[in-house]
């Protein structure tokens, strides 16, 4: 594997196979995750290597079972690592807001992919930054894989010195840009770990936790203080001449800042630039001093404008008088692309731009070709679930929820089968709440087995236990498949898989039927006779991912 | 190369444009260059629209092509070599290097799913189509080699400043070793064809 190759190599990687890397080179001994877009490879990485490097590495059943194991690892002194797309952090936000507070006693990093313009996410278009802000989370943000890499280690060193949980962001161009990565020495530590009874430190019981947060705000001053020495917050492209003051400079982190360089580049501008590797803690005072005498400043930065806030206070007490460009030429909302910075810089230097990007766009506009969505794969067994649902329904009495996995697509052209879509494990909870309101609207429950033991089966408990009556359908495809066929609890061959219907039968369900949806009379009929009922019922339409290697 | 070279990828999900990027990246990393990509996992590649950056030179910082700033655009797909059109431009003299081949769109509206291949003129004098599909089909019976075929097409026509050596290494080390010889066979007989 080659995320294992020796030191001093130069190997292509991905942003998320070089966070992996970060991890071996910093002794990581534990690591979990749950699979999402754009995070996916982050964990499918540590799973191939796993064992080779000595690793133990699982996929957890959901992001905050992931946390609190990584955590759990931690707190024996362990280093660890949870890795999740934003979603996850939601998921996972009950455990890590505390164990902020707490922190732990080894080092634990915590890797979160964002999804600018939701190239693979439904939901929103989450940014993971309002967590870092809202949770006082030391967070570092790599612009490239060589980055990945080194803030990954970073962010160990942090944790390792200050007994905080650290947290490294990505967004998708990030996460999937790959490019040769330096490798660097693997650091390997043999120590026996265990827990150490100290509820002094790790129980939040107040009033004792408002001393915590006390101490968790003086560690964010102290971290502070390493962000404004640390290289990784740095002015590039000083200019030269010294009796030539600048009068126009870029403050930027993330994926944003090879823009910048590439438009300045572009435009022949030798303009400073101050890239931003800690998101939280700021350097204040080094952003401070970077505005001091600049007439105009420009912040790139992809969606919600944090940056930019943070340079307007700083501003208003060294440089009233600054002009503060952000998102007044900046998207808000969606991925920045690099023809917006050439856009935002050529206008705020006057500097003439070579191309015209409005034409060009104009011209492009016109061509109005088909938009290809895309489908369940030729084979998939989904194809036979809608075909017998269109069989057994008339579409427009029943209300279909949907859920988060490949069956999303049941919203595409030629299936129309998705009335609400939220989250994972929602699906059902949200249809008991229908149901309750009236319980003679028909309403189908889409969720994949993987979902099923992620936050499925909490609502399905409520839904038996609280009485309403959906037919909720779980497609069992024996993987997690849109993020990879990664492996889940119930996946079919395993030894040890938990089998959905005990799950369901422990629960008291009795309309309940597991069909292969090739049989499609059989499947026609459940679904008619169940629709009918005043009871929770539960398909579980079996057969395997098309995509899963047998 | 004064410059850094821009190539866009496109096609549909299951075409190997992927593996094709992993080659390109492979063979410019042989040649000594410094080298960006950028690609989308996920949901998308069930058969959707696939679309993958490759930059090499000198130095290169941003993993995307800017706007109308692709060198060389390489389609699977005619409708998705279209799309493509976001990163030509007449000024670039970007090359359009497009498989004469179509994947039906699933769709219940009456959209136009061609246009009038006239149209890629606005975005380049320099595109050549070649049904590469078609010939792979017919001389190794495979249409997923329609990729290597193409790449093949672009070297040869020297469309990019990559030796052949270094694309046939970079398939060796990328591609599984059981479809290495046909993807080769499928990348020389590009030269055979020269149209």
């Amino acid at each position: 594997m080659k995320v294992l190759s020796e030191e001093g190599k130069k190997i292509t990687l991905l942003g998320n196979e070089a966070i992996c890397r970060g991890a071996i080179e910093s002794g990581v001994e534990f690591a979990s995750t749950y699979p999402g877009t754009p995070a996916s490879e982050i964990g499918d990485t540590f799973y191939k290597v796993a064992k080779e490097a000595g690793i133990y590495f699982e996929y957890s059943t959901n992001e905050k079972v992931a946390m609190e194991a990584a955590a759990g690892a931690a707190l024996c002194g362990a280093r660890s690592l949870v890795a999740m797309k934003n979603f996850g952090v939601n998921v996972a936000s009950d455990f890590l807001m505390p164990l902020v507070h707490t922190g732990v006693r080894g080092a634990m990093v915590i890797a979160v992919a964002d999804d600018p313009s939701c190239w693979s996410s439904a939901q929103s278009e989450q940014n993971t930054r309002a967590f870092s802000l809202s949770g006082y989370i030391p967070t570092l943000e790599p612009s490239d894989p060589q980055e990945c890499k080194e803030f990954t280690k970073l962010a160990f060193e942090i944790s390792d010195k200050f007994k905080i949980p650290v947290l490294v962001r990505e967004t998708t161009r990030v996460a999937l840009q790959s490019m040769p990565v330096l490798f660097g020495k693997v650091f390997k530590e043999k120590k026996e770990r265990k827990f150490i009874k100290d509820p002094h430190q790790f129980s939040t019981m107040p009033p004792r936790v408002l001393e915590m947060k006390s101490e968790l705000l003086e560690k964010i001053e102290k971290i502070r203080e390493i962000s404004e020495k640390s290289e990784i917050n740095q002015i590039i492209q000083q200019p030269t001449t010294n009796n030539q003051q600048p009068e126009i400079g870029i403050i930027t982190s993330g994926v944003s800042y090879l823009y910048v360089m590439e438009a300045l580049k572009e435009l022949d501008l030798n303009l400073p630039v101050l890239k931003l590797g800690f998101f939280n803690p700021l350097p204040e005072k080094k952003i401070s001093l970077f505005i001091k005498n600049l007439k105009k400043v420009l912040i790139a930065e992809e969606l919600e404008p944090y940056l930019e806030r943070e340079v307007k206070i700083l501003a208003k007490s060294v440089n009233p008088q600054l002009k503060i460009y952000g998102k007044s030429l900046l998207p808000l909302i969606g991925e920045l692309k690099p023809e917006h910075l050439l856009n935002a810089i050529s206008q705020i230097s006057e500097k003439h731009l070579a191309f015209d990007f409005k034409k060009h766009l104009e011209k492009f506009l016109t061509l109005n070709f088909a938009k290809r969505r895309p489908q369940f794969c030729p084979g998939c067994p989904y194809w036979l679930v809608v075909a017998a649902i269109k069989k057994a329904v008339d579409l427009k009495e029943v209300v279909f929820g949907g859920e988060i996995g490949c069956y999303m697509l049941l919203s595409s052209p030629p299936h129309y089968l998705q009335d609400y879509l939220y989250c994972m494990g929602s699906s059902i909870g949200v249809a008991h709440g229908i149901k309750k309101i009236n319980k003679n609207q028909k309403l189908i429950s889409f969720v994949g087995d993987a979902s099923f033991f992620h936050t499925g089966i909490p609502a399905l408990i409520n839904t038996v236990y609280n009485k309403s009556n959906p037919l909720i359908i779980i497609l069992d495809n024996g993987t997690t498949a849109m993020t990879g066929q990664q492996p889940n609890p119930g996946a079919t061959k395993s030894a040890y898989a938990i089998k959905i219907e005990d799950v369901c039968k422990a629960f008291g369900i009795k309309n309940l039927k597991i069909i292969d949806p090739i049989n499609q009379a059989e499947f026609v009929e459940a679904v008619r006779s169940f629709l009918k009922s005043n009871e929770t019922s539960v398909i579980i339409a079996r057969r395997p991912c098309i995509r899963l290697k047998t | 190369m004064k410059n850094n070279f821009n190539i866009i990828i496109g096609g549909v999900g299951g075409q190997g444009i992927i593996t094709l990027t992993r080659i390109l990246t492979e063979a410019a990393l042989i040649e000594g260059y410094d080298i960006k990509t950028s690609e989308l996992h996920g949901l998308s590649q069930r058969g959707g629209s696939v679309e993958t950056h490759i930059r090499f030179g000198k130095e290169v910082s941003s993993p995307l092509v800017r706007q109308g700033g692709a060198d060389l655009i390489i389609s699977l797909e005619l409708n998705e070599g279209f799309k493509a059109c976001y990163y030509g431009s007449l000024e670039k003299e970007t090359i359009f290097l497009i498989n004469n081949f179509t994947i039906p769109i699933i769709s219940d509206k009456k959209e136009k799913i061609t246009q009038n291949p006239s149209e890629f003129k606005k975005f380049s004098s320099r595109v050549i189509f070649v049904p590469a599909t078609k010939i792979v089909e017919k001389e190794l019976g495979k249409p997923v080699l329609a990729s290597s075929f193409l790449l093949g097409t672009a070297i040869f026509r020297k469309f990019l400043p990559i030796s052949q050596k270094s694309v046939i290494e970079a398939m060796k080390k990328i591609l599984p070793s059981k479809h290495f010889p046909l993807n080769k066979k499928a990348f020389l007989l590009a030269e055979k064809t020269l149209l």
